[in-house]
């Protein structure tokens, strides 16, 4: 592999690992902070993907479908949050696990009703839709360090979300001792409902932004949501930057088992995480 | 598990009898459809020696399904009826041996993890058989003639005829259930029950816990590949479909519909789940409804999870009794 290549597989690892941390931070700030484990957190990334869709081909503007699709998971993510995740907190793990698998049971026939069964390929937009050439016949599209971008942003503002701001502390406080909070006088319920929010926006904005350039396709909520367990369970259960670390390892280890082993990349990530329960059956960042 | 009451011992003996007797009164679809009733019955018992004896929720179980599918499949000559003799044996070792690998993996984690990673290694072998050639990819594998049941010269069982492959079928989900009656009347299966209330306590009074998990998840997959070998027989085909995530999902949904840690209530769980599934996509019932039946389903098991924890035997049992 001479450096070209091996430069553009570096930043696709890179970009693919940022973009599954996006998606499993949110469910390891859920299951951090509430104790849920959300077999639905994958189809928040199709529906985001779908919304991008299907915003940009109505408004003819992928920003603005971003932006109407962030605004619209945030809502889905209260209601949701309200009506259904909020009565299992107390609840054995096995409850939880039974009522987000009918969750995506509902959620992909609501699609297959509303959208349906269809491919559908997103344009780039135009703004980031040009290549940069690195040799005669080697070039690197703007759009995938685009989403590197936006991941690393994000990464940023949850950094100063959890670390910085009081709603940060009060989500930090929360998640070691919930009753103490509570006998504070901090409204427990509402940050609750609000980190669920911000981990249902982190995953459809993933799948929002990955939608250009993966296309969008039933049952790619699955596929994200198996390989986000095992970044979950690599990087260390409520922990983000054991989620950012793990993610990145993720990212690389596919990526480059695709072009390495093409037949076998798919068990690649499988084999990683089989080696880290060997040696750390917690993960690489226990929390606590 | 306590000692079975003269008249849940009556009930399950006419049921037996009945199911015994129905391939005589019942049309072909009938016969077909409980015997693969009977053979999800099977597959949920295997797992609710984990989830409800154990206190291992796998979210993981069609691993073993599939692939004591795909090795039936693979065993058997493309227009030639293989072996039972050796093919059945053969299905459920290597799920044994899967699970014992995997098992030592697995069992390291508790809770939460234990649930992701069980998934995540069934996903391991949904890729294996999806993405390389070993099974037929994603088409997967046609079993043309189903395996032959010789005794010297003598076909001991026509398994081509539908009737004597669900007396089979019959057989074995009675051979399970008393198998793993006996085995949780043992100190074994009070020692499980003992792990699944306090770890660390059995741990203490010097119980090897996590030999003794292993041992039932070992079990455990063996048994759910008996179910997967059966089931491939019965449709005639695997594919990786049969090793999706939707495969362990479903099977959970049995146990705790029929409520959970009780044999019998594995097999109603299935009895009354694949019930459900044909009556919501039955247009009959439920005109144009019925083509989305995974909704219903759906809002189905959150019912079940939010305000029937105990399973359709929550509905009978009075409150306040356990």
């Amino acid at each position: 592999m001479d450096f070209y290549s091996f430069l553009i597989q570096l930043l696709n690892g890179l970009q693919y690992g940022l973009l599954l941390f996006l998606v499993a931070s949110g469910l390891t700030l859920v299951f951090g902070i509430m104790g849920i484990i959300n077999l639905a957190h994958g189809s928040f990334y199709m529906i985001g993907a779908y919304m991008a869709w299907a915003l940009a081909e109505q408004t003819g503007n992928f920003g603005l479908a971003v932006l109407l699709g962030i605004v619209l998971t945030v809502i889905l993510g209260i209601l949701l949050e309200a009506v259904f995740y909020r009565h299992l907190y107390k609840r054995d793990h096995l409850y939880q696990v039974l009522m987000t698998y009918g969750l995506i049971l509902v959620f992909e026939e609501l699609r297959s009703i509303i959208w349906g069964d269809d491919v559908h390929g997103v344009a780039v937009p135009a703004l980031f839709s040009a290549s940069i050439p690195l040799t005669d016949n080697l070039s690197y599209p703007v759009y995938r360090l685009a989403i590197s971008a936006v991941c690393v942003l994000l990464a940023l503002g949850m950094y100063l979300l959890i670390q910085r701001t009081r709603l940060g502390m009060m989500i930090r406080a929360g998640a070691s001792n919930n009753e103490m909070v509570q006998a504070l006088g901090i409204n427990i319920k509402l940050i609750y409902t609000l980190v669920f929010a911000l981990g249902v926006a982190l995953a459809a904005t993933a799948g929002m932004i990955a939608a250009p350039i993966s296309s969008v396709f039933p049952n790619m909520g699955g596929q994200v949501l198996i390989i986000c367990f095992v970044v979950v369970v690599i990087g260390g259960i409520g922990s983000v930057w054991g989620a950012l670390l793990a993610a990145l390892m993720i990212g690389l280890v596919d990526t480059f088992g695709k072009v390495l082993v093409p037949d076998y990349a798919g068990l690649s990530v499988y084999v990683l995480m089989a080696v880290v329960l060997l040696w750390r059956p917690e993960g690489l960042f226990k929390r606590g | 598990m306590n000692k079975t009451s003269p008249t849940l011992l009556a009930v399950m003996v006419i049921v037996v009898a009945a199911l015994a007797a129905f391939p005589f009164v019942g049309e072909k679809f009938y016969v077909q459809l409980v015997s693969k009733v009977m053979i999800m019955a099977i597959f949920a018992m295997s797992l609710d020696l984990l989830v409800g004896f154990a206190g291992l929720v796998s979210l993981g179980h069609a691993a073993f399904f599939g692939l004591a599918g795909y090795v039936a499949a693979l065993m058997s000559p493309q227009y030639e009826a293989g072996n039972f003799w050796t093919t059945l044996p053969a299905a459920m070792a290597a799920c044994a041996a899967f699970a014992l690998i995997t098992g030592f993996l697995v069992l390291r984690t508790s809770g939460i993890y234990f649930i992701m990673v069980t998934l995540a290694f069934a996903q391991m072998l949904f890729f294996i058989f999806h993405d390389t050639a070993l099974g037929g990819g994603s088409d997967g594998i046609y079993i043309y003639v189903k395996p032959e049941m010789m005794l010297g010269d003598i076909k001991l069982l026509d398994l081509e005829n539908f009737n004597v492959f669900y007396w089979l079928v019959l057989g074995c989900l009675v051979a399970v259930y008393l198998l793993l009656r006996q085995l949780l009347r043992s100190n074994f299966g009070h020692a499980l029950i003992g792990i699944k209330t306090n770890d660390h306590r059995m741990r203490a009074l010097g119980f090897p816990t996590f030999r003794y998990k292993l041992a039932a998840y070992v079990m455990s997959g063996a048994l759910a590949g008996l179910a997967g070998y059966l089931a491939a027989l019965q449709f005639g085909f695997v594919n990786p479909e049969i090793l999706s995530w939707h495969t362990s999902g479903n099977v959970l949904m049995m146990v705790i519909l029929g409520g959970m840690g009780t044999l019998h209530g594995a097999v109603v769980g299935a009895f009354s789940f694949i019930l459900l599934q044909e009556v919501l996509s039955n247009q009959a019932f439920f005109g144009s409804v019925a083509k989305h039946w995974q909704l219903t389903m759906g809002l189905f098991i959150i019912a079940v999870a939010l305000f029937l924890p105990k399973g359709l035997a929550g509905l009978f049992s009075r409150r306040g009794e356990k």
